[in-house]
């Protein structure tokens, strides 16, 4: 519980960052994106990558189509939308202001 | 979007979990196809179930999706017991279909407002008074020249505060569109050259009559039909316009057609021509009382200022002119004069339409949502009762739902569930029934000249009403189940220890509630019964059989040899036995009294009616003489009378015998000609059969003048004794007949006397009809609620019963047990029925006829009615309880 809550805030700021370069992504991609961008450092889980993605789908950031694979089954890929990109722009904000202050924070405590 | 979604998701909950099956495993594919192990990739997830179901919640709305699940749940229970339900549904429906129809009724006839502008803003304007026998009466007629004289003092001295309006009775009149020989009936309503304009009414053809068309007397014949009669009589024929329509001795042309839904302010009767008030011949007498004043308050003013100082004001004119009016006193006497001037005047708002409908159905159709409402209410205790025995049944399933994580609103959401789906299935059969059932009551309203007509539309305030009663219902219904269930204690409800007899107490206390409804039913509906049947029975002193009345006019009037000639023209006619003359007929609900003065004395304060009849009248009638002689050929009015027995009493109190009055003469009025008493009848209901006997007098139908020189007579109507079982079939004929003699003499009526008694007691049928319908249907359901509920109670103390019987008990001991407290409610609600019934009857006790609610057999003849029906519905429950095998019972526990 306590690793994915710590990945929880940021997880939504991954995903969107990483549909927002490379669209039309499944899931494992997604996370497999993740895991490689990140040097293998940041690790999404299953449990909570896949709430996440619909939580995301029902707030509007990002839409999501099922199509063919070559092995016949279906996957589910997903793009950003344009309140998606809006909220990309929010989350990394954010980001940096609270990195920041964290930064601050280790230098001068 | 999302919402929708989220909403359609809830709706396919099987598909959405599919698909969310469906990504993961495309998810484990890519994994193990990148090279982890499958068991590992497997692992990563964690319980495939637990994510699924994490998925599923966010991606459907979840309140919804619950809700579909209580809903198919609810559904399912109701399949279970499906007798149990059919029934429940059923009584529902006729309990919401009755409440439905009787809404739409009373809506349409007492509240809906009439198709205007400003309809809020209309008033009525009447006078209050002591009118005869020193009843309290109330008047709203007015003459034309006092609505003048009104009309002028609200526009100057109130600053154009209102407007007044005059508008007549929409009276079934005689008019012709072409020959004199097509006459036929329409409503016909004067109405002033403001109504219109001040009504913001546009003309669906043509134009409306305007104040410009309303000035002076005769010089405006102009008509205006109602759209309704524009569509029936003429199919729209937009060549109406300019053609012409006599009635009377006057021609009207018409120049337009109203707009589609007014039908005049008379609510029941359907206005078909508009003319305008000064047409009429009494517009320019100040004696007569024709027609209604209504009063519009201006835009902008505010009725609870403004009403009062105008009322005042308008008092003091109409009183002004009232004793001004040399005419409307003449004659009277002083305390008469003083009794006459000494009234009062008041506004009624008359938003809703004024018609004597109205007044005569007010109270009828209050008993009527009464009846419904307990109906329903009988019938909504009974599906609770069932609801809380199933509740009951289930307390194992609640508290095990409980005891996993059910939230209790969860829980009371299934319950409501279950009621709101009885509660629909039974809306939706009601508004069935209420979609025949309120114009079938309405088609029994209906006097043969003069049947009600009502637009009962199924519009926005029905629904609205519909759905109310539903959410009512559906409280009603399901609250108390639901939060006893809610309520319960699981560790307690599985053991098995949950207070046992809890829903029980709470079913008894049901009964009591019911049998407390029932009661005031039965109590109502046997005194409506008996009311309609002592007046259906009232003796009538005349035969009504093989009767017809054949009521003709004779335009300026005919001398009575006319008449005579045609009375003896008819009487030759193949398949009459006789025929005479009467001014009008029996119980035709039109009556004229006179002043009686005795030996030149001044009127008495009791007026006597009268009726000018033929020789032969009385035989004809069947009304046999107690003493002296029928009129003879050569006897004239004034001259010679015939009374009946109230009438000797009241004006000759000192006369012993009926033979005693012979040759004692009276007078109508002061300085009058004398009448000489040639005869004695017994008392017959003249006018009205709900009254009691008036004094009546007969006289000649041959009236003479001052000068012994014959007058003429305007209307009078023939009384034909047919040969043939049913006397309509002669009417054709003999209608026929009389126009055939060209003497002016014409049939604008045909009826009989037997429809005329009928029609006395059109109101008192119908109630009496649906009151005891109501009764049956309440006795029904009562008894049901009460089978079911002993039964319940029996079966779920089987065991106690069981053991008891093994301990010795006797039978009559069990049966006593069984039943004690049952019938103790019966007794306990019965209480409350007396009460509410009695509080209940004095409301309508002017309804009765000769029944009073106090009545040491009406009050009986309901509780034994109820006493009877539970003895027979506890029958089988009682049987069972003795039929119980307590080694059987003991056995299984």
């Amino acid at each position: 519980m306590a690793k994915t809550d710590s990945l929880q805030g940021s997880l939504d700021l991954l995903v969107l960052k990483i549909l927002s370069r490379r669209p039309r992504l499944h899931g494992y991609a997604i996370m497999a994106a993740i895991t490689d961008t990140s040097g293998e450092v940041l690790r999404a889980e299953e449990g909570s990558l896949y709430p996440a993605l619909y939580r995301m789908e029902e707030a509007g950031w990002i839409r999501a189509e099922w199509v063919k694979k070559e092995t016949g089954r279906r996957a589910r890929i997903y793009e950003l939308t344009a309140a998606g990109k809006k909220q990309l722009g929010v989350e990394e904000s954010r980001w940096q202001s609270v990195s920041l202050a964290i930064n601050r924070v280790l230098r001068e405590a | 979007m999302s919402l929708w979604s989220r909403i359609s998701n809830a709706l396919h909950g099987e598909r959405l979990n599919r698909e969310i099956e469906e990504e993961l495993q495309s998810h484990m594919e890519e994994a193990i196809a990148s090279g982890r192990a499958p068991s590992e990739a497997r692992r990563a997830f964690g319980s495939a179930l637990r994510a699924r179901e994490a998925s599923h919640r966010i991606r459907a709305a979840q309140g919804l999706e619950s809700l579909l699940a209580d809903v198919r749940f609810g559904w399912r229970q109701l399949c279970r017991n499906r007798v149990t339900s059919a029934a429940a549904v059923l009584s529902l429906a006729l309990g919401i279909g009755s409440c439905f129809a009787a809404f739409r009724l009373i809506d349409a006839l007492l509240w809906r407002p009439l198709p205007i502008s400003n309809s809020s803003k209309l008033y009525v304007l009447s006078r209050k008074m002591i009118g005869l026998y020193g009843k309290p009466a109330e008047d709203a007629h007015w003459s034309t020249p006092a609505f003048k004289v009104m009309r002028n003092a609200v526009r100057l001295d109130l600053k154009d505060q209102a407007d007044l309006i005059a508008i007549s009775d929409s009276d079934r009149t005689d008019i012709t569109w072409a020959s004199d020989d097509d006459i036929e009936k329409a409503h016909v309503a004067y109405v002033s050259g403001n109504m219109f304009p001040l009504f913001g009414l546009e003309p669906a053809l043509g134009r409306l009559i305007t104040p410009a068309d309303d000035r002076g007397p005769g010089e405006h014949p102009y008509a205006v039909l109602s759209w309704d009669y524009w569509n029936h009589r003429f199919g729209r024929d937009p060549h109406i316009l300019g053609r012409s329509l006599r009635t009377g001795d006057q021609t009207f042309e018409i120049i337009g057609v109203g707009p589609r839904d007014f039908t005049g302010t008379e609510k029941g009767t359907v206005t078909d021509v508009f003319l305008p008030v000064s047409m009429n011949r009494f517009a320019n007498q100040d004696d007569i009382t024709w027609h209604l004043i209504f009063l519009m308050l201006k835009p902008g003013v505010n009725p609870a200022t403004a009403l009062e100082p105008l009322r005042q004001h308008l008092a003091a004119v109409s009183r002004a002119l009232e004793a001004e009016c040399s005419e409307c006193l003449r004659g009277m006497t002083r305390l008469d004069v003083e009794r006459f001037l000494n009234q009062t005047l008041v506004f009624h708002p008359a938003g809703a339409g004024i018609s004597d409908l109205q007044k005569d159905y007010r109270r009828f159709l209050a008993i009527l949502g009464l009846l419904v409402a307990l109906v329903l209410l009988i019938a909504c205790v009974n599906v609770a009762n069932m609801m809380t025995a199933q509740a009951a049944a289930r307390s194992h399933e609640m508290a095990l739902r409980i005891s996993i994580g059910a939230g209790r609103r969860r829980l009371v959401q299934l319950i409501l569930c279950q009621s709101a789906l009885l509660a629909l299935l039974a809306s939706v059969l009601g508004s069935f029934f209420a979609a025949w059932s309120a114009p079938f009551v309405l088609s029994l309203v209906n006097p043969p000249d003069n049947p009600a007509r009502l637009d009962l539309p199924a519009d926005g305030r029905v629904l609205l009403f519909g759905f109310g009663l539903m959410v009512l219902i559906v409280l009603l219904l399901g609250l108390l189940p639901a939060l006893r269930a809610s309520a319960v204690r699981p560790v307690a409800a599985l053991k098995g220890g949950n207070d046992p007899h809890a829903p029980r107490r709470l079913m008894r206390g049901a009964i009591a509630l019911q049998v407390a409804f029932c009661y005031l039913v039965l109590f109502l509906s046997s005194l409506f019964v008996t009311s309609f049947q002592r007046l259906e029975n009232r003796p009538l002193g005349f035969s009504t059989d093989r009767l017809l009345l054949l009521q003709t006019v004779a335009g300026k009037g005919q001398l009575p040899v006319v008449w005579n000639q045609t009375a003896e023209a008819l009487r030759a006619a193949p398949g009459v036995d006789s025929v005479a003359i009467s001014g009008w007929p029996l119980l035709g609900r039109i009556k004229i009294n006179s002043d009686i003065s005795i030996n030149g004395a001044p009127p008495s304060p009791t007026p006597a009616f009268f009726l000018n009849v033929s020789p032969g009248w009385l035989s004809t009638m069947k009304i046999p003489l107690v003493a002296g002689r029928d009129f003879l050929p050569e006897d004239n009015s004034p001259g010679v009378a015939i009374v009946n027995e109230t009438f000797v009493r009241t004006f000759f109190p000192g006369v012993g015998r009926a033979t005693d009055a012979i040759g004692r003469t009276f007078s109508r009025g002061a300085n009058r000609p004398l009448n000489k008493i040639v005869g004695v009848t017994p008392d017959v209901p003249d006018h009205d059969l709900r009254e009691p006997n008036r004094a009546v007098f007969y006289v000649p139908f041959a009236g003479i003048d001052a000068k012994s020189a014959p007058t003429v007579e305007g209307f009078a109507t023939f009384v034909v004794h047919s040969d043939a079982q049913n006397p309509l079939t002669l009417a054709d004929s003999l209608r026929k007949l009389v126009a055939q003699r060209h003497n002016r003499l014409r049939v604008t009526n045909v009826t009989t006397e037997l429809d005329l008694v009928r029609d006395q007691t059109i109101r008192e049928r119908l109630i009496a009809m649906l009151a005891a319908f109501f009764a049956v249907v309440a006795l029904l359901l009562a008894g049901i609620g009460l089978y079911a509920v002993l039964n319940y109670s029996v079966l779920q103390r089987r065991r106690e019963i069981g053991i008891r019987m093994a301990i010795g008990s006797t039978r009559v001991g069990i049966v006593r047990i069984v039943t004690l407290d049952v019938f103790l409610m019966i007794t306990l609600g019965s209480c409350a029925g007396v009460a509410l019934g009695v509080g209940a009857a004095h409301y309508v006790a002017s309804l009765f006829y000769q029944v009073k609610a106090t009545d040491a057999d009406m009050l009986a003849l309901p509780a034994c009615a109820i006493l009877v029906t539970a003895l027979i519905a506890t029958l089988p429950a009682i049987l069972r309880a003795l039929h119980t095998d307590p080694t059987e019972i003991l056995r299984t526990e």
